[in-house]
């Protein structure tokens, strides 16, 4: 058997990393810096004033043509026709069976859609699109020439206001413009992962560097370490974790984002059917009562058998102690519940948890 | 950054023998690559201590990697500041003093002389050259 080696992708700000002395790693076919400071200091940051993130491993897909709100629709679990221009809407892609591809947060411009996706599913979903793709319908992956910046934290907008010729003010939650920024022109969007206020830029490849530069004089670069631990105490799921072409998005609590009476889409008939079978499991937040940290793969016990499995699990830099995130029984899904987790043969007891963990400054709304 | 003094394992333990008794914990160059510790599990008083055998846990944001027994023996002490049911809590030292406050064990050791067959500070110098 021959074996197949391939050497991790650069983004365009991997020379900003070294720069700032990053610890890299090999995450999704990507060298990615995972701490700089550490990731606690960095979560720290984020938090209390602002940190700067190189997403430009995600993917960023363009969509065009008459019909492409029609098949968008068909593809998407969530209501695209509810989004005005100018707006962006969080949801999934799933198979025939219901089953989630990836989650992805798709874009609405006058005359186009961009769809962003997990940089570990990027060819998988341009491939899914392309198989489903009307001749009418125009894609452009536009990944390899988009990096992508994000400035997440309560100074975010004070911070980045300095650098746009566009009005921060009048950009709603989950809504962006085109600008520029240190003047770059661009997409500038009031999204994250973080629970934070924030923005996420869309920027030209190589001259993203120079934007990096900029405002990594103010904000504090941040890896995928702390990018996790702010995400989970967020409660925000992570394809590969929280979903997979195992489940449904219903398994994840993601019913939120799945219209099932908004028109047939991928997926709809086998998600409906189960449904109303009745769902199996759901999403729920865990915090530890000791000291000990729970991780994904644990199994979770209650009355004497095993309810479920933790998806993430982490030390939470800001509640001090052990969180997770865990796909349990729907039966126990309520507030308060306790939930034993087993750690190297010893069961510690935790309890359900109000999601998110830790209010962040994001305005949603 | 690797003092001459101590022994040390592949594994990145280091041992500070002191007659039979033997102080053990990780080295700088592991709880750099850890990160932020931030829960150690350690065993209890009494513990028979097996070479290359598993002994604890330490973890970091990130991360939970197994401690290796650098030597034979019985463990007669454990930092106080590593156990998880201490008011005085401070994980966090390993990170700032691997090589002091950050100590983890002590352990009565079967064979003193084994410790000396154990990797010297050049010797742990060259195994962890190029990372």
């Amino acid at each position: 058997m021959s074996q197949v080696t391939t050497t991790p992708q650069r983004t365009a700000l991997y020379h900003c990393h070294l720069e700032s002395k990053a610890k890299m790693v090999d995450f999704a076919g990507w060298e990615m810096p995972i701490e700089y400071s550490g990731i606690k200091k960095e979560h720290e940051a984020v938090r209390s004033k602002a940190g700067l993130f190189d997403l430009s491993h995600m993917g960023e897909c363009f969509v065009s043509g008459s019909g492409a709100l029609n098949w968008l629709q068909s593809l998407f679990t969530n209501d695209l026709s509810k989004i005005e221009v100018g707006k962006a809407q969080y949801g999934c892609m799933c198979n025939e069976q219901g089953r989630v591809l990836d989650d992805m947060i798709i874009y609405r411009f006058q005359d186009k859609w961009m769809v962003v996706m997990n940089a570990s599913n990027r060819e998988k979903i341009v491939h899914w699109m392309e198989k489903h793709k009307p001749a009418d319908i125009h894609m452009d992956d536009a990944s390899l020439r988009t990096s992508l910046i994000a400035i997440q934290g309560p100074q975010a907008q004070e911070i980045l206001q300095k650098h746009v010729d566009i009005d921060l003010e009048k950009v709603p939650y989950y809504g962006f413009l085109e600008g520029k920024s240190c003047g770059l022109a661009g997409i500038i969007s009031r999204t994250g992962y973080t629970g934070e206020d924030g923005f996420e830029l869309y920027l030209p490849w190589d001259e993203a560097a120079a934007v990096w530069r900029t405002l990594v004089q103010e904000a504090e670069p941040i890896g995928l370490g702390a990018r996790d631990t702010l995400r989970l105490e967020s409660g925000y799921a992570l394809y590969g974790h929280e979903l997979s072409e195992d489940i449904t998005p219903l398994d994840a609590s993601l019913g939120w984002v799945t219209k099932l009476d908004k028109g047939e889409f991928v997926g709809r008939q086998a998600i409906q059917a189960y449904k109303e079978k009745g769902v199996q499991r759901c999403l729920v937040g865990l915090e530890m009562e000791g000291r000990s940290i729970p991780r994904e793969g644990y199994p979770l016990h209650a009355g004497g058998k095993q309810v479920g499995v933790v998806t993430s699990g982490t030390f939470s830099p800001s509640l001090k102690r052990g969180i997770a995130l865990a796909s349990v029984e729907t039966g126990l899904r309520a507030v308060g519940t306790e939930i034993e987790v087993e750690i190297r043969g010893r069961n510690e007891r935790a309890r359900v948890t109000r999601l998110p963990f830790v209010k962040g400054s994001v305005k949603r709304g | 950054m690797i003092p001459e003094e101590l022994r040390y394992t592949e594994e990145h333990e280091w041992v500070r023998l002191q007659g039979d008794v033997a102080e053990i914990g990780i080295t700088h160059f592991a709880q750099d690559q850890l990160g932020d510790i931030v829960f150690v599990e350690l065993p209890a008083v009494g513990f028979k201590l097996q070479t290359g055998k598993r002994f604890g846990v330490v973890e970091s944001v990130k991360t939970v990697s197994e401690l290796y027994s650098p030597v034979d023996g019985e463990v007669v002490e454990i930092n106080s500041v590593l156990s998880q049911d201490s008011d005085q809590f401070d994980p966090e030292a390993v990170n700032r003093e691997p090589y002091g406050a950050g100590w983890m064990i002590k352990a009565k050791v079967a064979d003193p002389g084994a410790v000396s067959k154990l990797l010297d500070a050049k010797g742990y110098a060259s195994h962890t050259e190029g990372h």
